[in-house]
């Protein structure tokens, strides 16, 4: 691996985000491989989201730099666009389309048109299990259904790194475990899958885990490495330990 | 790739498919959209007339003579006023006019009849609640010209043949007839248009902010322009159905003449309703929620209708408000309105309008598009 990060699938050197005085994110330095399932964890503020949103080209680093898929963030926004899928906890779907129109517009605005567009749809219709719910309005779908729709937009142009901003929050276990099969079938195929999550079960899929806490980087390894490093048995246990801390030092 | 296969895959048109598919799906927002300036137009075509007539009078009659039933005869056959009832003093008359039962009393003094008999100048007084300027101002004319009608019978009933040496003649153009509804109902057609248009197009924006839609577009190769301009166009077309109706039911329920080219009307109506959807796209930049949206929408639009000429004449505007209403695109779309509907004006007259239009789209929605890009990176 390169130190300028051109091979990886991200890269980030003292990425840094401020908002105003308060620090999200505090010089974040990050490599995931290409094909690799990475898990971001870390309480509630400690900068996950803002990290994706930086990756995503939601948000302006303040300053450090950050490429993904060998893209710089700040000067190749455009280009980043194109090669990146991003599924936030919101969806992003429009209710009143139907499950079809939301992938076709998602796919058409990813510049798959004619029978290109329409192949792959069928593909991920069929992947998905979408296909009997073709014609029905996304806003009669339940938050199981609606997450893999909104994973099928994310993902109809088949992007080199896809961000999940918690994608399973309010959604059922055996809809995450299906959700689980459908990340490992994108990894198996060569995308990059960055995921944010709450859920312990879902840290422990991950290949490679980071923990945040009040915008740094405290542990990096394997879900089977990093409660090791903090003494602890489990990640859930490194997780509350964390947050303790937190509010430690807040009060 | 060349330019056509460019054009082709440009994201504007998923973006432009899909608003067309939601605004199917919206049907009560597009019956709204169209049954609503139906309404107001016939509202507003009946409901609004400056013209003032058949004013509330008061009568105060000290003389009860036949001279002074004639003068109060006189004063009703103006036109401009209508008897009320009789009141025994000027006290009482002030007293009925303060709490709004009359516009207007007239006071005939008890020695009215005795003054025309000795060929003295005889009095009688009319007072008007000058509170609304409009009102008494037609009050003030209708009094004035009944009485030296009146004055001039007198005079031809003493047997003097007067020839009156000034004869000023009026003759009014375009609405002869003088009917408030030629006048109203073309500028109905823009204040409609652009209250509409702003509202819509203010709440396209924020509505996907809201839903968290906005979001997920922006990390898509969509470029802005492509996201505004194919939220935009089928409003557009909304405008002109819209405008459509307003036209054929001002032509249908008031007769409101159409001399001008409707195919020129069409076309300076694009650079006015690109215009108003640029201003509620600024708007829906510079606010997160739809109730917001609603609340600048608002402040907007009361100038559009006070200052744009559709009720008060621009001419009677002191300078620095007249400045400020030629930064209202109705301003220019109201000339532009009553010249080609009522004037059959071409575009050698209204190509100063027509440019002004086109600059206040190409400014608003840049505008937009630039503070978009500032608001969401």
């Amino acid at each position: 691996m390169t130190d300028d990060g051109l091979g990886a699938a991200v890269y980030t050197s003292a990425l840094r985000r401020q908002f105003g005085e308060r620090v999200a994110v505090a010089g974040l330095d990050l490599t995931i491989h290409r094909g690799e399932v990475f898990g971001l964890l870390g309480p509630n503020g400690s900068g996950k989201t803002t990290t994706i949103r930086m990756l995503c080209g939601l948000l302006a680093p303040t300053s450090g730099s950050a490429t993904v898929a060998g893209l710089d963030v700040r000067t190749q926004p455009h280009a980043i666009r194109k090669v990146i899928g991003y599924m936030s906890q919101k969806f992003g779907l429009y209710d009143d389309l139907t499950v079809a129109e939301n992938l076709r517009f998602y796919a058409s605005v990813y510049g798959l048109r004619g029978a290109v567009r329409d192949e792959r749809m069928r593909e991920q219709f069929d992947l998905l299990e979408l296909t009997p719910r073709r014609a029905q309005l996304a806003g009669t779908l339940s938050g199981g259904w609606k997450q893999k729709l909104a994973l099928a937009c994310a993902t109809s142009h088949k992007p080199q790194v896809l961000f999940l901003d918690e994608p399973t929050a309010g959604v059922d276990p055996a809809a995450r475990r299906s959700f689980w099969q459908i990340i490992y079938a994108l990894s198996a195929q060569g995308t990059t899958v960055l995921v944010t999550t709450h859920y312990m079960d879902e840290a422990g899929r991950c290949q490679r885990l980071a923990f945040l806490s009040r915008g740094d980087l405290i542990a990096l390894g394997t879900p089977d490495e990093v409660p090791r490093q903090f003494g602890q048995a489990t990640i859930e246990d490194v997780f509350i330990e964390l947050q303790r801390r937190d509010e430690g030092a807040t009060a | 790739m060349n330019l056509r296969e460019r054009i082709a895959a440009s994201p504007f048109w998923p973006m432009l498919w899909k608003e067309f598919v939601q605004m199917r799906r919206d049907r009560l927002t597009l019956a709204i959209m169209v049954m609503v300036p139906a309404m107001q137009l016939v509202l507003f075509g009946y409901g609004i007339r400056t013209e003032v007539r058949h004013l509330p009078l008061m009568v105060v009659d000290e003389s009860r003579s036949a001279e002074s039933r004639s003068l109060v005869a006189a004063l009703e056959n103006s036109g401009t006023f209508r008897v009320v009832g009789t009141l025994p003093d000027r006290a009482a008359a002030s007293n009925a006019i303060a709490r709004g039962r009359a516009s207007a009393a007239v006071i005939v003094p008890p020695d009215y009849a005795r003054s025309i008999k000795r060929r003295t100048t005889a009095t009688a007084q009319v007072i008007v609640d000058a509170a609304d300027p409009t009102s008494s101002s037609a009050a003030l004319s209708g009094a004035a010209m009944a009485g030296s009608a009146l004055s001039l019978d007198l005079i031809g009933a003493h047997g003097v043949v007067i020839v009156p040496p000034l004869d000023v003649r009026v003759l009014p153009l375009y609405n002869p007839a003088l009917r408030t509804e030629v006048f109203i109902v073309p500028g109905i057609v823009g204040v409609l248009l652009t209250l509409t248009m702003i509202v819509i197009s203010s709440l396209a924006i924020v509505r996907e902010r809201e839903r968290g839609t906005l979001e997920q577009l922006i990390v898509t190769p969509i470029g802005k322009t492509s996201l505004m301009l194919g939220k935009l166009l089928p409003f557009v077309l909304v405008g002109y159905v819209q405008m459509s109706v307003v036209l054929l039911l001002g032509r249908v329920l008031f007769d409101v003449p159409l001399r001008g080219s409707l195919p020129l009307l069409y076309l300076i109506t694009f650079g006015f309703i690109t215009a108003s959807l640029g201003i509620g796209l600024l708007i829906s930049t510079l606010v997160r929620t739809q109730g917001q949206a609603m609340q600048l929408g608002l402040f907007f639009m009361l100038p559009n209708i006070l200052l744009s000429g559709f009720m008060f004449p621009l001419a009677a505007m002191p300078a620095p408000i007249r400045a400020l209403s030629r930064t209202i695109p109705l301003t220019y779309y109201l000339q532009v309105l009553r010249g080609i509907l009522l004037k059959n004006v071409g575009l050698s007259a209204l190509w100063p309008q027509a440019a002004a239009l086109l600059g206040f789209a190409a400014l608003t929605i840049s505008l937009s598009v630039w503070r978009f890009s500032r608001t969401t990176e």
